[in-house]
């Protein structure tokens, strides 16, 4: 009972999409991928719209561009560390070179 | 149900079936699978969706060695995009739930995903194109080489296309294209003319709607209004039906005037010409009863052809014309093309305004053997005919005396070679510039006759881009600026005892034709399919009146008050004819 409520929580983080293309395909995939490397159900949310983190599709539709604000919400049993794994490849800039001075 | 509003440049209405050409003129058809075929037709996508990742994973490899892996890893993406497990699941669905063919879940499935980049700005909205490559990989895997194009249609459809090229749209099949509909393209383009030549409905500058289409499904297209409807419901169709109806009754009642001729009810007697573009063009404008042809465009030589043509392709197009209109004259105006669209190899600096630029009679007195090359399969012409030549775009005395010599001397040539000609034949010149119409009364005594291309003369009076949709609102004909020039024209012609004709838009809508008629103008060049009822509005009004209606509109301040007198007036007409 208590191991069920404990997986099903769902935490959320707020990011900025900070790298100056925004979410184009790249770092959507980068996203996708790290997403998918978890148990725990991702999405991401930006007003609106609502995104299975895990889906380089459906994470492109958002057109984040850069400085656009959006809430990870990540449910399941290691929603934490995947929280925290996503929130560091926003904060790294998803690696993009050239983009320092951006 | 979805209404669209674009840009009417063809009249006509057509109901039919949407043809949807992809980003790379493809056509998608919306298929049905057999039940006991799903299970084939799922296999055939699965061997797709590995066709398509190999070729993804060649290109991938190739820019990496080429490039490095930051440039790869875009190809990265699109893999992760072709296996998206969303993506994979819809599309299985697609087939089996609801047996769409796979090329058709596809198509339809990934530009869902697109359209939600669709009413973005530019920026972002090039992230789609990532969207449509992985579109077309699998399509491409999908069809191998049994794509469809425009050229193996069978039955009749509506095109529906991000853009056409005007040697495009000069090539649809017209038993078959029953009208078309594009995302870009402005009023005055190049395509809507040649659509409006070939009598195809047509509406343009929808802007982006092709994600809402997937082919197959009933269109109405009203090429009057400007207007294409996805998805009809039945009312709508059967008003529209109606319509289509009411037309046919109206265009036979039309028809009866081909015989009688252009005269207002005080005994003036109007001449009605066509502008064509193609050559059978010519029959269309004679079934409708004109007085010749007024504006014969040139420009198709060179659009629907990948060579230069040859004076053999240029005296052939010419002689089919005149012989057709047996008698009648046919005035033959020389290239009016800007340098961007020519195709000779040496292409000047891409130029920053080409409105302004290198094009019609300054390009080919640039150009002279191309220049000579049409001058002389125009002359040959005027020995089967009464053909005369009008030069575009003529805005100092230079360029007409400059282009006068270069007539005289093909002339010359012919006569050296004992080709026929006639030697007499009349030269005109096109008013479309302000400059043009400042020196009229010094133009008018080199020339036979004058033609004012209005739609030019707007664009450059009232310094607006008609295709541009910030400004086009100010591309007014009935702006005061402009009836102010065509007046003045007009005077001029008149006081020399010189001819003078309107071609362009304005002499084909019958919300003008009692203003010219009060103006002064004797001769309106038309399309093909507006000389039924500028003929029926020459034959029910009186010169007098138009005088009346032509002082009023000229006594306005702006554009606005001017247009909505004329339509007044226009109504007033249509109700005492109607009635």
């Amino acid at each position: 009972m208590s191991r069920e409520a404990v997986s099903q929580e769902t935490l959320s983080r707020e990011v900025v999409v900070a790298n100056s293309q925004g979410l184009h395909a790249r770092p959507a995939d980068m996203l996708a991928r790290e997403a998918r490397k978890w148990q725990s159900r991702i999405e991401l949310v930006a007003d609106a719209q609502r995104a299975d983190g895990k889906s380089i599709l459906e994470v492109l539709t958002l057109a984040a561009e850069a400085g656009t604000r959006l809430v990870v919400e990540a449910t399941g049993p290691d929603a934490r560390q995947a929280l925290e794994a996503i929130g560091s490849l926003f904060e790294r800039r998803f690696n993009e070179q050239n983009d320092q001075e951006s | 149900m979805l209404k669209l509003q674009g840009i009417a440049v063809s009249p006509g209405v057509t109901i039919g079936e949407a043809l949807v050409l992809d980003a790379e003129g493809f056509r998608i058809p919306r298929r049905f699978v057999e039940r006991s075929a799903v299970d084939t037709e799922l296999a055939r996508l699965a061997a797709a969706v590995a066709e398509a990742t190999r070729e993804i994973e060649r290109n991938r490899d190739a820019i990496r060695s080429e490039l490095g892996d930051q440039y790869a890893a875009i190809f990265e993406a699109h893999l992760a995009m072709l296996h998206d497990e969303r993506l994979q699941q819809e599309l299985t669905s697609a087939v089996r739930d609801r047996n769409w063919w796979p090329e058709y879940a596809v198509s339809r499935t990934l530009r869902r995903y697109a359209k939600a980049f669709q009413n973005l700005d530019n920026h972002i909205a090039q992230r789609a194109h990532d969207i449509y490559d992985v579109e077309k990989s699998l399509l491409r895997a999908l069809l191998g080489q049994r794509r469809e194009t425009l050229a193996s249609i069978s039955q009749p459809v509506v095109v529906l296309a991000h853009n056409l090229t005007p040697s495009e749209t000069a090539n649809l099949d017209r038993r078959l294209v029953k009208g078309f509909a594009t995302e870009l393209g402005g009023p005055g383009s190049h395509t809507a003319i040649v659509a409006e030549g070939l009598e195809i409905p047509a509406v343009v500058g929808i802007g982006p709607f092709l994600a809402d289409v997937s082919g197959g499904e009933p269109v109405i297209l009203d090429g009057n209004q400007g207007v294409v409807i996805l998805q009809p419901d039945e009312e709508t169709i059967a008003r529209y039906r109606q319509e289509l109806e009411a037309a046919k009754s109206v265009a036979a009642r039309l028809g009866a005037l081909r015989d009688l001729p252009a005269e207002t009810t005080d005994g003036v007697r109007v001449q009605i010409t066509g502008n064509i573009e193609f050559p059978d063009e010519a029959e269309h404008c004679l079934a409708r009863g004109c007085d010749g042809i007024g504006l014969y465009r040139t420009e198709f030589l060179y659009l629907t052809s990948k060579r230069e043509p040859t004076e053999e392709d240029h005296f052939a197009a010419y002689r089919a014309v005149v012989e057709a209109m047996a008698g009648r004259p046919v005035v033959i105006r020389t290239l009016d093309l800007g340098a961007d669209k020519m195709l000779t190899e040496t292409r000047p600096e891409e130029e920053r305004n080409p409105c302004l630029g290198l094009r019609s009679i300054r390009l080919s007195l640039r150009q002279l053997p191309i220049f000579r090359t049409q001058l002389r399969a125009i002359l040959r012409a005027s020995a089967l005919g009464d053909v005369r030549v009008m030069f575009p775009l003529v805005s100092t005395i230079v360029e007409l005396r400059q282009a006068r010599m270069v007539l005289a001397d093909v002339m010359e040539d012919l006569a050296e070679h004992g080709i026929a000609f006639n030697p007499k034949m009349p030269v005109g010149m096109m008013v479309e510039t302000p400059a043009a119409v400042m020196m009229l009364d010094v133009f008018i005594k080199e020339v036979d006759f004058v033609s004012i291309g209005t739609n030019d003369l707007i664009q450059y009076t009232l310094a607006v881009d008609r295709g541009n949709k910030e400004v086009a609102e100010l591309y007014n004909a009935c702006d005061p600026a402009v009836l102010r020039l065509l007046s003045r024209s007009l005077d001029v012609a008149r006081e020399a005892g010189v001819p003078a004709n309107v071609c362009g838009q304005m002499s084909g809508s019958v919300m003008f034709t009692q203003l010219l008629l009060g103006l002064g103008l004797r001769q309106l060049s038309v399309p093909a399919s507006a000389i039924p009822e500028v003929k029926q509005v020459c034959r029910s009004v009186s010169v007098a009146d138009c005088r009346v209606i032509a002082e009023k509109a000229l006594a306005m301040d702006g554009a606005r008050e001017v247009k909505a007198y004329l339509r007044d007036q226009m109504r007033r007409l249509l109700a005492q004819t109607v009635a």
